[in-house]
Formats: structure tokens, C-alpha cells, sequence
């Protein structure tokens, strides 16, 4: 018996493979293409092997937009992560507030990101702005997005809490009403403090949608562009250029296609290698056995 | 340790109860004796766990008063009330090791170390834990997690009362009977007052002295097993303890008999000369067990027509149908059973009537 001889149900996974190969597949070819050449014009193209990346991995500034970045991850799930677990804590159980709840926390999460940054370039302007002509004048504090690097940055963590952390609350609130309400007796019979119940009942069990929050939000946040980009435009100088700002400036600022497809493949495996060991160690954290 | 006692509690869930339909519990007037092991019996959703969760305090009633010892506890939270309840469903804190768990309810009342572990080595021997105490409980299997979770209850040796909501529904059939072994041994033991909650009839008649049986939201008798199958004071109760149930007739009195549309079955004096001052609806009760089935006609017998016969393997379950209601009867196995037409005797002092579902009771007085 072999069942290989006339097996033909292959053939129905052809529409997912092409659907792939046009996804994913073939743009991910394309670049790696263009990051193993030099292009000198339409049709000219030189065979160059690894100089692309050699030469993207010790440029500085992909070095520095790096580091950028991670910090900007850093800070985002460090605030974000915690203060989403607060609100999905502190929101209602029952009755209206529920949705209304659910609604005003929604809010930002439909606004195009794009249209965010423009609210708030506006918002933050030292001169019209609501936000920043009242610090500037009432406050008296100097304050200047465009000029100054950590206002800059003070201005785009505001913006990016504002905009992700209800999805960390959504998602949050969602695995608080998954526990049984069972549990909760249980930890008042065990004479539990509302800290022990938090620790040992509400934190473990929230533990899948956690994850993917933060996977999420770690994705988003590494790859943010839209947002700075229309606030600052990566400025001052360069404190706000992240990677995909840097990669754009590379790619159809410069035409640089070559370093650009070399630097995006290794910005791809940065965020691939990163999702795996977040999920690795959410999923092992506090299982199997302890010896 | 404490005698708990409820004084007219009636709950609701419903925020303006009307009628007595929205109470989940109605006028519960009971009391739990110290050191007694009690089951509470009856169908799904007759108010058992409401009882329970009224008791541990996780539960508020609408109206009427819970005692421990004599001392009024409303309001007061189950950790303040001491008590411990095992729910139905292993509640477990999955990042801790089964030690933990156990340790749990007696650090969180700031125990000594060394009692600790002296108490969580004792109910980790009791429930055979002991070489799980350094694993994640996370990872074992549901019988495991359940004992992990009675042990919970068992670890503080100063409770009020344990309370236990249908804990073995999870278990397995063999270790079901392994695990009520061991609470009744912790009972003989430790002289806890232990509240068993179930809907099974045999977890209840096996492990508890006294049981009490629940039926819509009220208490419709409480006793011993014996108590309960030999004199059940509400059509409900012979119904649903025994297996099958009890027969139930609906019946006239006419002299010292009681008629059943044709048939006639003969009372004994005392039983009809309280039945015929009732007004109410009668019914006559009697057990499967005592009817006895013959293929010829004897002096009191009632001729029957045999429906089906049910092999148990050590009796025989044998319905019958007399002049137009289903009775069934319990038939040893080695006697021979008729087919088509036999006669049924109904011996008198078996004979219970119930005057609208409730026991008529030999004092004369109508329950």
C-alpha cells in the first residue's frame, strides 16, 4: 500500500499556495533580490553577493535608528502593558458603564494612524495648539516638539499610549471576564487579599490574551511609521528616525533599492526573532514542573 | 467548630421578588448540628447551592438570620465566618505547586512556617498528595486537582464547617468511592461539621448521618437514610431516594379500603380512619421493594397486567399496570415472574398516604 501513488488532494492547496506566493512570497523575493544587487540603471544591474548587508549592518545610523527603536518598544510596552491591565481592573462588571466603557476606549483604535499624528501635530503646536499653547503660555513651560528632541519624544509616547493602550485594556478586560466566578469565591474562602487574587488567579489566567497584546503591540511599535512620520517627519535632527522611517528614507528618498532590500531582510528577522522568544517565554513562564 | 442555624432565611435573586416563584429559597428554618456530616439532597436547581453559598457567607440571603453558635453573622465575609467550601469544579492556583496550594488558605492567615508545613504534610498523607507537593498543580489530572482543592478545605484544622458543593461530579467512578471514604475517616477523626451538597442519593445516603432533602427551594425532610426510604414525609422524597421510586396512587377512601379507579386495596384501621376526615388530594405510597408479585389470585391481591420486565442482573424491575396507572415492583431474582396477568399484594403496614404530597402521619394531624 502506498499513498503516495494517487494522492491528488495536494492539488487543493494550490489557491492557498498562490494566494501566498502573491502575498508574501514573491514581494519577499523581490526585495531579496534587489538586496544581493547593485542597480546603476533600468537594466544594468551588477551581482554584489552579502555587500549590501555588510555594508547595512555597520552603518551607523541603522545602528542608532536601531537602538531608537528598541527604546521606543521598551518605553511603549513598559507603560502601555501595565496601564492597560489598571483600566481593564478598574472597568465597570455590569450594567451601561460596560459599554460605554468598551465604546470610549474603542474610540482610538478607529481612528486612521496617519490622521492621529495630524491631530496631534495640531494639538501639540506651540503656537495654536490646545495642548502646547497652554503649557506654553499658561504653564510658562518651554515646550516644542519640533525643535526639541525630548519634547519630541514626550509628545509621540503621549500619542502612541493614547492611541494602543485601549487594545491592551480591550484585550485585558476580555480575559478578566473569561475567570470563572468560581475562582473568586474559592480566593475568598482561602482568606485571599485582593493583591493574591490579582497575583494568583487574575494575572495567570489573563496570560494568553496578554500575550497577544504584547505581541502586538511589540509588532506595531517596532514597525511605527506613520505616526512620527507626519508629527515630526523623524526630526528633530534625527531623534525620532526609527527604522522603517530610516528604511523609507533609504528606499524611495534615495533609491537606495539594494542597501534598502539588505536592511529591510534583516529588520524582518530582528522583529521574527523577537516575537519567537517573547512567545517561547510567555508560554513557559510559570508551567512544568518546579524541581 | 459551630452549630450553624438559619432562621427564616428566604432568598431571591431577583431584585423585587413578587410571588414565591422568584425565591430560589423559601423560609429555610433548619439548623446544623456541631460535628455532624450532613447531606444536602436534591434535583438540580432546588436551591442547594444557593443554601451552601448563604452558609459560607459568599451569598447574602434577602430576608432571616444565619447563626453560628447562637451569634448572628450577616455581612460578615466567608474568611471572617471560617469557613471552608470545595466547589464543584477544581478551583486551583496554576502557578503554584501543589505545596503552595495547600499552604495557600494558611499563609494567607499568617500561620507559622513550621505549621504550615506540618499541616500540608498531613492533608497532603490523608489525600496521597504527598509526591506530588513539589509539582506545578497546573499540570495533573482532574482527580488530582479536585483532592488538591478538598485539601484546600481540609488544611485549616479550626474551620466552623466544611462545605462541599457536588466535589466529585469530576471524579471517577472508583476513586469516587475512595475519596467519600476518606472525608467519612477525616469526619470520624477530626469531628468537623461537614455540609455535603449532591443530587446523587447514594453519595448522600453513604456519606452522611443525617440527610436533608431539598425540593424547590425548600426543605421537605430531614433524617437518617433509614429515616428517608422507610417513612418519607413528601411524595418528592419517596420519589426520588430509592431507585426506583417510590409508587405513587392517586386514591379514595372508601371504608378500610383505598380505591384506585376499579381496584380496591385493603388499609389497616388506623390508616383509613385518618384518611377519611382528609380532604385534600390522596395518594398511596408504597415501595417497589415490599409489593409482592404472584401468578394466582390470593386474598388481597390485585389482579394486574405485567408491561415489562427489567433485568438488573440481582433483582428484577417489574412493571405493571393496575387499572390504568404504572406501578413497578422489585422481584428477587430467582423468583419466577409471571407473564400477562398476575395479582399484586400491597402488604398494610408499608402503606403510606400522602394527603397533597405530604406524609399523613399517624398523630392524627394532616402535615
Amino acid at each position: 500500500m502506498n499513498k503516495w501513488e494517487n494522492n491528488k488532494a495536494w492539488f487543493f492547496l494550490i489557491p492557498v499556495l498562490i494566494f501566498v506566493c502573491f502575498s508574501a512570497i514573491i514581494p519577499l523575493m523581490t526585495v531579496v533580490n534587489y538586496s544581493v544587487q547593485d542597480i546603476l540603471a533600468p537594466g544594468k544591474t551588477v551581482f554584489v553577493g552579502t555587500e549590501w548587508y555588510r555594508i547595512m549592518l555597520r552603518d551607523p545610523r541603522l545602528h542608532e535608528a536601531l537602538w531608537r527603536q528598541f527604546l521606543f518598544s521598551g518605553l511603549v510596552l513598559l507603560i502601555e502593558m501595565p496601564l492597560g491591565v489598571l483600566i481593564a481592573l478598574a472597568m465597570p462588571k455590569k450594567g451601561w458603564g460596560v459599554s460605554f466603557c468598551l465604546v470610549t476606549l474603542a474610540l482610538p483604535l478607529l481612528i486612521p494612524w496617519n490622521t492621529i499624528g495630524t491631530i496631534w501635530m495640531i494639538f501639540v503646536r506651540p503656537d495654536i495648539g490646545l495642548f502646547g499653547a497652554a503649557i506654553n503660555e499658561w504653564l510658562g513651560i518651554a515646550f516644542d516638539h519640533t525643535r526639541k528632541p525630548l519634547d519630541a519624544w514626550i509628545t509621540l509616547m503621549f500619542m502612541e499610549v493614547w492611541h494602543w493602550t485601549p487594545l491592551v485594556a480591550l484585550l485585558a478586560y476580555a480575559g478578566l471576564r473569561a475567570i470563572p466566578e468560581v475562582y473568586y469565591q474559592a480566593a475568598k474562602i482561602d482568606g485571599a487579599s485582593s493583591w493574591a487574587t490579582f497575583l494568583y488567579i487574575q494575572l495567570p489566567k489573563m496570560r494568553g490574551v496578554l500575550t497577544i497584546a504584547l505581541l502586538l503591540r511589540f509588532m506595531d511599535s517596532f514597525l511605527i511609521y506613520a505616526e512620527p512620520f507626519v508629527l515630526t517627519g523623524g526630526g528633530p535632527g534625527n531623534a525620532t528616525t526609527f527604522l522603517s522611517i530610516y528604511l523609507v528614507k533609504l528606499a524611495t528618498g534615495q533609491f537606495d533599492v539594494g542597501p534598502a532590500g539588505a536592511f529591510s531582510l534583516i529588520y524582518f528577522l530582528i522583529i521574527l526573532v523577537l516575537c519567537f522568544i517573547f512567545y517561547q517565554v510567555l508560554q513557559n513562564v510559570g508551567k512544568g514542573a518546579k524541581t | 467548630m459551630a452549630r450553624i442555624e438559619f432562621n427564616e432565611v428566604a432568598h431571591s435573586y431577583l431584585k423585587n421578588p413578587k410571588g414565591d416563584a422568584d425565591y430560589a429559597l423559601k423560609r429555610i428554618h433548619n439548623a446544623w448540628e456541631d460535628g455532624g456530616a450532613y447531606a444536602l439532597l436534591g434535583p438540580s436547581g432546588c436551591g442547594k447551592t444557593t443554601l451552601l453559598n448563604i452558609i459560607s457567607g459568599l451569598v447574602n440571603p434577602s430576608k432571616g438570620k444565619v447563626l453560628y453558635d447562637g451569634r448572628e453573622v450577616a455581612g460578615l465575609s466567608p474568611e471572617k465566618r471560617n469557613i471552608a467550601q470545595v466547589f464543584q469544579f477544581p478551583v486551583l492556583y496554576d502557578t503554584m505547586t501543589v505545596f503552595d496550594n495547600l499552604a495557600f488558605p494558611l499563609r494567607n492567615r499568617g500561620t507559622a512556617k513550621a505549621e504550615v508545613e506540618k499541616r500540608v504534610r498531613e492533608v497532603a498523607e490523608i489525600l496521597d498528595l504527598t509526591h506530588f507537593l513539589n509539582q506545578r498543580a497546573a499540570g495533573l489530572a482532574a482527580d488530582a486537582k479536585q483532592k488538591i482543592s478538598l485539601g484546600r478545605g481540609l488544611v485549616r484544622s479550626n474551620v466552623a464547617a466544611i462545605l462541599f458543593d457536588e466535589p466529585l461530579t469530576v471524579i471517577d467512578p472508583h476513586l469516587k468511592w475512595h475519596l467519600r471514604r476518606k472525608l467519612k475517616e477525616i469526619h470520624e477523626q477530626l469531628k468537623l461539621t461537614l455540609i455535603y451538597v449532591t443530587h446523587d442519593q447514594v453519595e448522600a445516603l453513604t456519606f452522611a448521618d443525617k440527610v436533608v432533602v431539598m425540593y424547590e427551594g425548600e426543605i421537605v425532610q430531614t433524617g437518617t437514610p433509614e429515616d428517608l426510604f422507610e417513612n418519607p414525609e413528601h411524595t418528592f422524597v419517596g420519589y426520588f431516594i430509592g431507585s426506583p421510586g417510590m409508587n405513587f396512587l392517586p386514591c379514595k377512601i372508601d371504608g378500610n379500603m383505598a380505591r384506585i379507579d376499579g381496584a380496591k386495596i385493603p388499609l389497616d384501621e388506623k390508616t383509613a380512619v385518618m384518611a377519611r376526615n382528609v380532604r385534600e388530594k390522596l395518594e398511596l405510597g408504597i415501595r417497589p421493594m415490599y409489593l409482592e408479585v404472584t401468578p394466582f389470585a390470593v386474598e388481597n391481591g390485585v389482579p394486574v397486567q405485567i408491561v415489562l420486565i427489567e433485568d438488573q442482573g440481582s433483582h428484577k424491575i417489574v412493571s405493571v399496570k393496575l387499572a390504568g396507572q404504572l406501578v413497578r415492583a422489585v422481584v428477587p431474582e430467582d423468583k419466577p415472574v409471571p407473564e400477562g396477568k398476575a395479582w399484586i399484594v400491597f402488604p398494610q403496614q408499608k402503606i403510606k398516604l400522602f394527603a397533597d404530597k405530604r406524609l399523613l402521619k399517624s398523630e392524627g394531624a394532616t402535615l
